[in-house]
C-alpha cells in the first residue's frame, strides 16, 4: 500500500516476538520464528495449510502456550505474566474468531455488552447504547442486535463478532481468516469494514488470511510463515521479488495474478475517485469506509 | 500499563456563559470514565448553542465520542449545534466516523399477546405433539419395511454393523445395569422386611422382590437405563452424521440411511435389551436374595424353595414381553431425534436431551398400558 510511510514514521512496536517455539506432543509448529508488528499497520499472515498460522494468532492472544521464547504484546511478556495481568490487559487486544464465536445463547447485542460487563460503574444503559455503535460501526443494521447468532447470515455473524471483539477499543485486533466463506462482495466489503476501523480507531490489526484479495487490498506488511518460522515480511511489492519458491508460487500463482489484475483496475479507478478502496468484485466499489 | 499511562487524568469542564456553554475535555478518556461524562453532558441545557474544546484531549475511546455523539444528536433535535474547536487529528477521525456511525433506533413494539394467542399456543402444542407422535409412527413403520426388505435382499443387511452395536448397547451396558438392579433388589429386601416383621410376616418379601423384580422393576429400571445411555447415543451419532452432511453425501451416493443405520441400531436394542433385563432380574434377586439372608436370616435355600413354589412363571414372562416393545421405542425415539438435528451445534444438544427424556417417558407410558393391559386380561 502506498500509505504505509506515514504510518512507519513512529514505528512503535506492539507485539514483538522473539526465538517463538511452538510445540504439540512431538509436533514442532514454529520454531525459532521472529516477528515484530508496529502501532496501526495492517499485518497480513499468510502460508500454506498447516504452517501454523491460527496457532501463532492463538500464541500472540494468549489461547495457547509456546514452548520457548517471548511473546511481547503492548509491553507484558504474554509466557511470564500472571492469570491477573493477564485479565487486565486482556481489554487491549480483541479476537475475531472465524465463526465469529459469538455466544448461541445470547443476542448480538448482549454478546457485544459481554466484554464490557467487566468494567465496574458502566451504567447499563449506556452499556446497551455503546454496543448498539458497535453493532452500527461493523456494518449491521440496528434489528440485528435483537437477532440470537443463529439467525444471522455466516457473513453477519463475522461482523458482530468483530463488534464484539471492538468492545472494549482494544488496540490489537486479531482476525482468524476474516474473509473466509464470504462471498466475493461481502469479502470486499468486509475488507474496506477493517481498513476503515483499523484507520478511524488507529487499530492494529494482525490478520490470518488466504485471501489474496485482502492482502492486496487492505495489508499495509504481509508476514509468510514457511519452514516453522516467519520466513519473509514485507509490502506486496515485496513479496513480488522475493526469491522462494513458495512463495513465487504464492504471488504468482494463477488466482495472485488475477487478484493483482483487479488491484491494478481499482487503483486506476482510484485516480479519478478520491477513496482509499480497491475492490475484488466488479461492479462494487467499497463505500465502508 | 503501557506507553499511554502517562497521559493526564481525565478532566471534563463546563462553563455557562451568556450565549454559549463551553465543554472542555482534558486529558485521556476512556470506557470506564463514561457514564460519569455522559451524566455531565446530558445536564447540559438544550437551549444554548455548545462549544466543545478538545484542544487539550490527550486521547479518547469511542465511549466517550459517543457521548459527545449524542448530545449534538440531541441539540440538533432542539435546533442548536455543537461546535468542535481545536481536535487534534486521531480524535477528530474518531468522533466523526463515531458520528456517522450513530445508530437511529428503529422502535419496534414487542407484540403483545392477547387470550387469543395463548389459546392458540396450547393448539399448537397439541397439534405439534400429535404432529411428533405421529412422526414416530412413521419411523416405526420405515424401520419394519427396511427390516422386511433385509428378509428379500438379505444382502444388503449389515451385519458387522448389527454386532458391533450389540456390544455397544448389549455388552458395555451389563456392569451398570447389573449394579443397578443388584441395588435396588437390596433396597427391596429391607425396605420390604422392615414393613413386613410388624405384621410377622417376613417370609413375604420372597414373593415381594421377585414380582417387583421380575414384573416391573428390572425391566423397567433397565429401560430407563438404557434410554438414558443408548437413545443419547444414536442421536448423538445419526445427528452430527446429518450435521456433517454424511446424511445427504449417503443419499447422493444412493445408500438408504434408514437401511444403513436404523436397522442395526433399532434390532441390536431388540435384541440386547430381554438379554439385559434378565441380567437385572438375575442380579435382582441376588441382591434381594443376600439382604433376606443378611437381614432376616431366611437361607439361600429357603429363599429358593420360596422363589419357585411361591412365584408363578408369568410375572417373568410378562416382564420379558415388554422388553422388545421398550427396545423399540428407545431406538426409534432415537434414531428420530437424531434426524431432527439441523447444521448447528446447538440443536445437537437439545435433541440429544430431548431424545433422553421422550425415550424415558415413552417408555414408563408404555409400562402404564401394559399394566393396564394385563390387568384385564387377569395376569
Amino acid at each position: 500500500m502506498t500509505d504505509t510511510s506515514e504510518t512507519r514514521e513512529t514505528r512503535e512496536t506492539v507485539i514483538s516476538i522473539r526465538g517463538l517455539k511452538t510445540q504439540f506432543g512431538s509436533q514442532v509448529v514454529h520454531d525459532n520464528l521472529d516477528l515484530d508488528i508496529y502501532r496501526g499497520e495492517i499485518v497480513g499472515i499468510v502460508g500454506g495449510s498447516g504452517t501454523g498460522k491460527s496457532v501463532l494468532l492463538r500464541t500472540i492472544a494468549g489461547l495457547n502456550r509456546p514452548r520457548e521464547g517471548t511473546i511481547d504484546v503492548l509491553g507484558i511478556d504474554m509466557r511470564r505474566a500472571d492469570q491477573d495481568t493477564l485479565a487486565k490487559a486482556g481489554s487491549n487486544w480483541g479476537v475475531m474468531f472465524q465463526d465469529g464465536a459469538l455466544f448461541s445463547s445470547l443476542t448480538v447485542r448482549e454478546n457485544v455488552e459481554v466484554p464490557m460487563r467487566t468494567i465496574d460503574g458502566l451504567d447499563p444503559k449506556i452499556r446497551r447504547q455503546l454496543a448498539d455503535l458497535k453493532i452500527s460501526m461493523v456494518g449491521l443494521p440496528y434489528f440485528a442486535g435483537d437477532k440470537y447468532p443463529s439467525e444471522l447470515s455466516g457473513g453477519m455473524r463475522k461482523r458482530a463478532g468483530l463488534a464484539r471483539a471492538l468492545a472494549l477499543d482494544p488496540q490489537i485486533v486479531f482476525l482468524d481468516e476474516p474473509t473466509a466463506g464470504l462471498d466475493p462482495i461481502g469479502a470486499s466489503d468486509f475488507d474496506q469494514l477493517i481498513l476503515g476501523l483499523s484507520r478511524s480507531l488507529g487499530l492494529t490489526v494482525f490478520l490470518v488470511t488466504h485471501d489474496l484479495d485482502t492482502l492486496h487490498a487492505i495489508c499495509d506488511r504481509i508476514a509468510v510463515l514457511s519452514e516453522k518460522r516467519v520466513l519473509v515480511t514485507g509490502t506486496m511489492q515485496d513479496m513480488l521479488k522475493v526469491d522462494n519458491p513458495w512463495v513465487h508460487e504464492y504471488f504468482h500463482g494463477p488466482r495472485a495474478r488475477a487478484a493483482l489484475a483487479t488491484k491494478d483496475l481499482a487503483t486506476k479507478d482510484l485516480a479519478t475517485k478520491d477513496l482509499a478502496t480497491k475492490d475484488g468484485d466488479v461492479g462494487n466499489q467499497g463505500t465502508t469506509t | 500499563m503501557n506507553v499511554m499511562s502517562d497521559a493526564a487524568s481525565p478532566h471534563i469542564d463546563i462553563t455557562s456563559t451568556s450565549d454559549h456553554v463551553l465543554v472542555s475535555l482534558r486529558g485521556a478518556f476512556t470506557v470506564r470514565d463514561v457514564t460519569d461524562v455522559d451524566a455531565k453532558l446530558s445536564a447540559i441545557g438544550l437551549d444554548q448553542h455548545v462549544r466543545l474544546d478538545l484542544s487539550e484531549l490527550d486521547r479518547f475511546d469511542t465511549a466517550t465520542a459517543w457521548s459527545i455523539a449524542s448530545l449534538r444528536t440531541r441539540l440538533e433535535d432542539a435546533g442548536q449545534i455543537l461546535e468542535v474547536m481545536g481536535a487534534k487529528s486521531g480524535p477528530e477521525s474518531l468522533l466523526k466516523s463515531v458520528t456517522d456511525a450513530m445508530p437511529t433506533p428503529t422502535t419496534e413494539d414487542a407484540p403483545r399477546q392477547t387470550l387469543t394467542d395463548r389459546i392458540a399456543g396450547v393448539g399448537e402444542a397439541m397439534f405439534n405433539g400429535a404432529n411428533f407422535a405421529l412422526a414416530l409412527v412413521g419411523y416405526f413403520g420405515l424401520f419394519l419395511a427396511r427390516l422386511l426388505r433385509c428378509f428379500r435382499h438379505p444382502k444388503e443387511f449389515r451385519l458387522t454393523a448389527l454386532v458391533h452395536h450389540c456390544e455397544e448397547v448389549g455388552l458395555k451396558a451389563v456392569p451398570i445395569v447389573a449394579l443397578m438392579s443388584f441395588l435396588i433388589g437390596v433396597v427391596l429386601a429391607f425396605q420390604g422386611s422392615t414393613q413386613l416383621r410388624q405384621f410377622g410376616a417376613e417370609v413375604f418379601v420372597v414373593d415381594l422382590i421377585a414380582i417387583s423384580i421380575l414384573r416391573e422393576l428390572g425391566i423397567l429400571l433397565t429401560s430407563i437405563i438404557v434410554a438414558g445411555r443408548t437413545a443419547s447415543a444414536f442421536t448423538a451419532a445419526i445427528g452430527s452424521m446429518k450435521m456433517r452432511e454424511e446424511i445427504d453425501a449417503m443419499q447422493s451416493l444412493g445408500l438408504d440411511p434408514a437401511q444403513i443405520l436404523f436397522v442395526p441400531r433399532i434390532l441390536s436394542l431388540i435384541i440386547m435389551l430381554p438379554i439385559l433385563g434378565l441380567v437385572a432380574n438375575v442380579m435382582g434377586l441376588l441382591g434381594g436374595g443376600i439382604m433376606a439372608w443378611a437381614d432376616l436370616g431366611i437361607s439361600p435355600a429357603m429363599f429358593t424353595t420360596r422363589l419357585v413354589n411361591g412365584t408363578d412363571i408369568s410375572h417373568l414372562m410378562i416382564g420379558m414381553i415388554k422388553a422388545p416393545v421398550f427396545a423399540l421405542i428407545i431406538g426409534v425415539v432415537g434414531c428420530h431425534a437424531g434426524m431432527q438435528v439441523k447444521s448447528n451445534a446447538e440443536s445437537l444438544g437439545r435433541m440429544t436431551s430431548s431424545s433422553v427424556v421422550t425415550a424415558i417417558f415413552a417408555v414408563i407410558v408404555a409400562d402404564a398400558a401394559f399394566s393396564v393391559f394385563f390387568a384385564q386380561i387377569g395376569m
